[in-house]
């Protein structure tokens, strides 16, 4: 039941998009999130579309694979979409008894959900075609300057790619001290939030024993490996730019150009 | 001069009370004296707690001694400028596979270790597939380590401390946790290793018939060594293994039984078609 759940939703595939270098395209996802929250009226909103559905039909990913990432957040589209319609104050509308739907209201919660579906969708795009690896890696190399001023960036960078490696094995332990919980009586799934939340106890302490158990055994193995931190470490596969990477900071610089041309002028 | 050699030494585990005064000591090594020859392939026996993990771990530098000297390679652990060398020089493979693979794809793991020696990208590159290949899991290499079975988890590990390119490895209980199919494995390949790439192999386990194929045996006790010889010595003497509580190896022990209800059979088998001979040649 908990193995089913994919991590790291990475789908393989041979494209550019999976190709540029993990910092050309992180640099590019914040890019297109100011754009998206920053855009005014249709022709913006034209532009973005346009790029935003390039970038994905480049990508080679199916579009099912994105829109999957909107289900989680299906609720919060409505609340948010609900409270913007109903209780922004304006020019009535349509009043129905008490609820007045304004024009402001029509027009903010429109933008609030396409701003929404579009950043779920922009990102997805990023997180489905780079592996976690790579993106620690992007990420630790972008953030390196940050290390001028003790932050501790390798670390961050390889506290998060343990992380990862260890999700699917603690999930799997999750797994079996439930089943071995529920072999002796315990009860996961009656009574309220309250009461779930108590029976979680016996599932938490042993799960936690253990993760500091192996954590305590990594550290002994990594440390048999000479691991001493970050300095003088070489890489097995270093970040280098590509020819491709270049032309992707133009098209996304010369994109974010437009857009903001677009609010400033129109 | 051997690989390693150890001399009187001596490792306490010292408990504290929580304002630091000592609470209990308990001594984990008791004047222990060892020597290991470049090429060889060493197993050192003992039950639970005897001390042989203490042992490995001072090997690796991992755990300092209290008292006497241990030589690694002509270093002395002691010397807390060489630890990394030691540690290249003598690789260490650990119990439970899961706990010691740090990358999410086999052969980023096997890149682990030099990467932090600072080797240079194409070299890493290189190490890895050798390393891989001498352990037979180079077509493995694209695959995240949570698909593999316990027995090529542990391989992954042997190939990630080959690729630090080690005079010695010294593994520490490594199929406790497989199963037969695992364990055997395992042994092949550390095996090839010892007699291909001449790499020193101290091998810490219980497992008697593991023990079978080494060069030299060392069985330890309450933190000493109590016996030491080649296996067949060793496994001649099944009333003396079993008073350190130590099970030998089912073919032996029914030799053992054989004899000493009569029949004329030598001591220490150790296989079971030494045993056939034996008992075809009684008339």
């Amino acid at each position: 039941m908990l193995r089913d759940i994919t991590l790291g939703q990475y789908y393989p595939a041979d494209s550019v998009i999976h190709a540029l270098d993990p910092r050309t395209k992180l640099f590019g996802t914040l890019l297109f999130i100011i754009s998206v929250f920053s855009f005014d009226g249709l022709l913006g909103f034209g532009v973005i579309t346009l790029f935003m559905f390039g970038i994905i039909y480049m990508s080679k990913v199916p579009l099912s694979f994105m829109v999957r990432g909107l289900k989680a957040i299906v609720i919060l589209l409505l609340i948010a979409g609900a409270l913007n319609l109903f209780l922004t104050p304006g020019q009535p509308l349509v009043s129905l008894w008490k609820i007045v739907i304004t024009k402001e209201g029509v027009k903010n919660a429109t933008l609030m959900t396409v701003r929404m579906i579009y950043l779920i969708m922009g990102t997805s795009v990023m997180t489905l075609t780079t592996t976690p690896n790579q993106l620690t890696d992007g990420l630790e190399k972008s953030l390196r300057p940050l290390s001028k001023i003790h932050v501790p960036v390798h670390e961050i960078a390889m506290m998060m790619s343990i992380a990862l490696r260890f999700i699917p094995i603690l999930i799997e332990e999750t797994d079996k001290i439930m089943k071995a919980q529920m072999a002796r009586g315990a009860d996961f799934e009656s009574g309220g939030l309250i009461k779930k939340a108590k029976n979680m106890v016996p599932l938490l302490v042993p799960l936690f024993v253990s993760a500091f158990r192996r954590a305590n055994d990594l550290a002994l193995a990594m440390e048999a490996r000479c691991y001493v931190g970050g300095d003088g470490r070489t890489k097995m596969k270093p970040l280098v730019y590509q020819k491709r990477d270049l032309g992707g900071y133009a098209v996304v610089v010369i994109y974010f150009v437009i857009v903001i041309l677009i609010k400033t002028l129109l | 001069m051997g690989i390693v050699e150890a001399k009187n030494l001596v490792h306490e585990y010292i408990t504290r009370d929580e304002e630091g005064n000592v609470e209990g000591i308990q001594v984990a090594l008791d004047h222990l004296d060892l020597s290991v020859e470049p090429g060889q392939f060493i197993a050192v026996l003992g039950h639970n707690g005897s001390g042989k993990s203490t042992f490995a771990k001072h090997i690796n530098a991992l755990l300092t001694p209290s008292e006497g000297t241990l030589i690694v390679d002509g270093m002395d652990v002691n010397d807390d400028e060489l630890v990394y060398d030691i540690r290249q020089r003598a690789g260490m493979v650990f119990q439970n596979p899961d706990n010691q693979i740090i990358a999410s794809v086999v052969q980023e793991d096997v890149g682990f270790g030099p990467e932090n020696l600072g080797v240079p990208t194409e070299q890493i590159w290189e190490r890895v597939e050798r390393s891989l290949k001498s352990v037979g899991m180079w077509k493995y290499r694209e695959h995240s380590p949570n698909k593999l079975s316990g027995g090529q988890k542990q391989r992954v590990a042997i190939a990630g401390v080959m690729a630090m390119e080690p005079k010695c490895i010294i593994l520490d209980e490594p199929t406790a946790m497989l199963d037969p199919d695992g364990r055997k494995e395992v042994l092949q390949a550390v095996h090839k290793l010892n007699k291909e790439k001449g790499v020193t192999i101290i091998l810490i386990t219980h497992y008697m018939e593991e023990v079978v194929d080494a060069d030299y045996v060392y069985v330890m006790d309450q933190g000493k060594v109590v016996m030491e010889g080649n296996p067949r010595g060793i496994f001649s003497q099944v009333d003396a293994l079993q008073e350190h509580r130590l099970d030998v190896p089912q073919i032996t022990a029914l030799a053992h039984e054989l004899k000493n209800s009569g029949l004329p059979i030598p001591d220490g088998i150790l296989t079971r078609q030494e045993l056939i001979d034996a008992l075809t040649k009684i008339k």
